[in-house]
């Protein structure tokens, strides 16, 4: 039997619609038309909660939790398809990007929780020795996000490992100073 | 042809196997890439999920570094590829992050016009080299090897130099879904490039490391199509589609209970071994699916 819930127009949040359309070329959400060629060339639509089609909806409609709390928007992998696709060229990709930041920073990547430990230990490595250390990036990135299945990655790295691929000791640019000059001036300029 | 070489921290480290054949094959079609001095990583996807400005910020740092050389920036991998285009077209489409970029840019010192091109390694082959030069290369002629070419999807992505999301467009190397000048690069070195429908199909990135089962599905899917058609190997153009391919192979078969024997292997080290180089001159030891037997008898007979 189909249950549906009724949601009532107060409790919606209109301000949601206003805040993506804020973004660089959030505007672009507008002229979508529902043809669902996103969520058709979405290589991870059948396990989304919503394909992006139905997110462009409930962005529109206010459902601000329902999105932000979807899982759909850390399953989506920037493989850029839905994007190059979409007959109103509508940023897609960069919506969703816009949707994970929201959700880190009101802590409500929950669905992605993971994923937005991955992003962060990116972020942070990258901050710290201005390239990926991929070697570091997993070893914090399981350490904080799941300690037990570091059982599961030992056998990819191994096989890394012993054909000469994973280097132990990380590099450091020269002119990290720089770097953190820049980043610390984009902080006082504020974030798009 | 001298060109402002941007590697990425893949190729520094579980791609080093892709290094080793770009230095031994590139030299001789006198590639020349001369390594852009302390860049730093582009962010791929990861940093632009948590912080907007600041990444591209970061990428701005090599495009301004890179720009006093005025030549192309040619990276071999496709996240830094399209990162840097991505940077590239904001800085020139968004008058405000323009200037919040150029203000943060110049506290570390330096300064960008918005004119550099960034182009990947492929590119260059195809338009810069070319087939016939590739082919004239080729002197062990590699009949009878049958290979997917397989492009991934950020490579073919919206933003390619110059041309927005329009694949049309004069200045696009590749059309986004089905892209043919790596089909015609296997082409040139004398083995046959197979149908492979999913040529464009997403790995699953870095959902490997999240979402590990879908992003096995993924890849069953991408060893399954080449497979049923007769290919001996994938090649591919991309760091990340080479780790979840080749490193993760083993465990789709554990979990699917199929039983792929496929050496994933970059599109510089197919063109070493058409020109007769030594597999370990290539980096090819360093596969985690090793070359089967097949694959050795028809270079051996090259």
């Amino acid at each position: 039997m189909l249950e549906r819930e009724v949601v009532y127009e107060s409790v919606l949040d209109h301000d949601f619609l206003d805040e993506i359309y804020s973004l660089p070329g959030g505007h672009e959400i507008k002229k979508c038309i529902q043809c669902g060629t996103c969520s058709g060339s979405c290589p991870q639509g059948a396990v989304m909660d919503y394909a992006p089609r139905k997110i462009f909806s409930l962005i529109r409609a206010g459902f601000r939790d329902e999105v932000l709390e979807s899982n759909t928007i850390w399953y989506c992998s920037s493989c850029y398809t839905c994007a190059v696709r979409c007959p109103k060229e509508i940023k897609i990709t960069d919506v969703m990007y816009a949707l994970k930041r929201i959700a880190i920073k009101e802590g409500k990547a929950k669905a992605g929780r993971k994923a937005a430990v991955l992003s962060k230990t990116f972020m942070n490595m990258v901050n710290k020795y201005g390239r990926n250390h991929e070697t570091e990036l997993m070893t914090r990135y399981i350490l904080t996000a799941d300690p037990f299945s570091a059982f599961n990655f030992m056998p990819q790295g191994w096989r890394l490992f012993s054909n000469g691929r994973l280097p132990i000791m990380p590099h450091k640019i020269k002119n990290i100073e720089q770097l953190r000059k820049i980043l610390k001036k984009v902080e006082e300029l504020g974030e798009i | 042809m001298k060109y402002t070489y941007y590697p990425g921290c893949s190729v520094k480290a579980t791609a080093n196997l892709y290094q080793e054949s770009i230095d031994s094959v590139m030299p001789s079609f006198g590639v020349e890439l001369e390594e852009l001095e302390d860049w730093n990583c582009c962010g791929a996807t990861a940093y632009m999920s948590v912080k907007e400005l600041m990444s591209f910020a970061i990428s701005a740092r090599n495009l301004a570094m890179a720009e006093k050389f005025h030549r192309d920036v040619v990276t071999p991998c496709s996240a830094c590829y399209l990162v840097l285009n991505k940077t590239n077209h904001y800085f020139n489409d968004y008058p405000d992050m323009r200037k919040k970029l150029g203000i943060a840019l110049e506290a570390g010192g330096l300064s960008y016009s918005g004119n550099i091109r960034v182009r990947h390694l492929l590119d260059v082959m195809v338009n810069d080299v070319g087939f016939e030069k590739i082919s004239e290369a080729a002197t062990s002629k590699l009949e009878g090897l049958n290979i997917a070419p397989y492009y991934g999807c950020q490579i073919v992505r919206p933003f390619y130099y110059g041309c927005g999301a329009c694949s049309d467009s004069e200045d696009a190397f590749d059309d986004p879904d089905d892209p043919i000048c790596m089909d015609r690069l296997i082409e040139a070195t004398g083995a046959t490039s197979v149908k492979y429908s999913m040529k464009t199909k997403c790995c699953g990135s870095s959902l490997m490391g999240t979402e590990e089962k879908q992003a096995l599905k993924l890849c069953r899917g991408l060893l399954a199509d080449a497979e049923n058609n007769g290919a001996h190997c994938i090649v591919t153009i991309c760091p990340l589609c080479q780790m979840n391919l080749d490193i993760y192979q083993p465990k789709v078969n554990s979990l699917f209970g199929t039983k792929f024997n496929i050496p994933v292997i970059y599109f510089t080290q197919l063109i070493g071994l058409a020109m007769g180089k030594k597999p370990e001159e290539l980096g090819l030891n360093k596969l985690a699916v090793k070359m089967t037997e097949p694959m050795k008898q028809i270079l051996q007979g090259a």
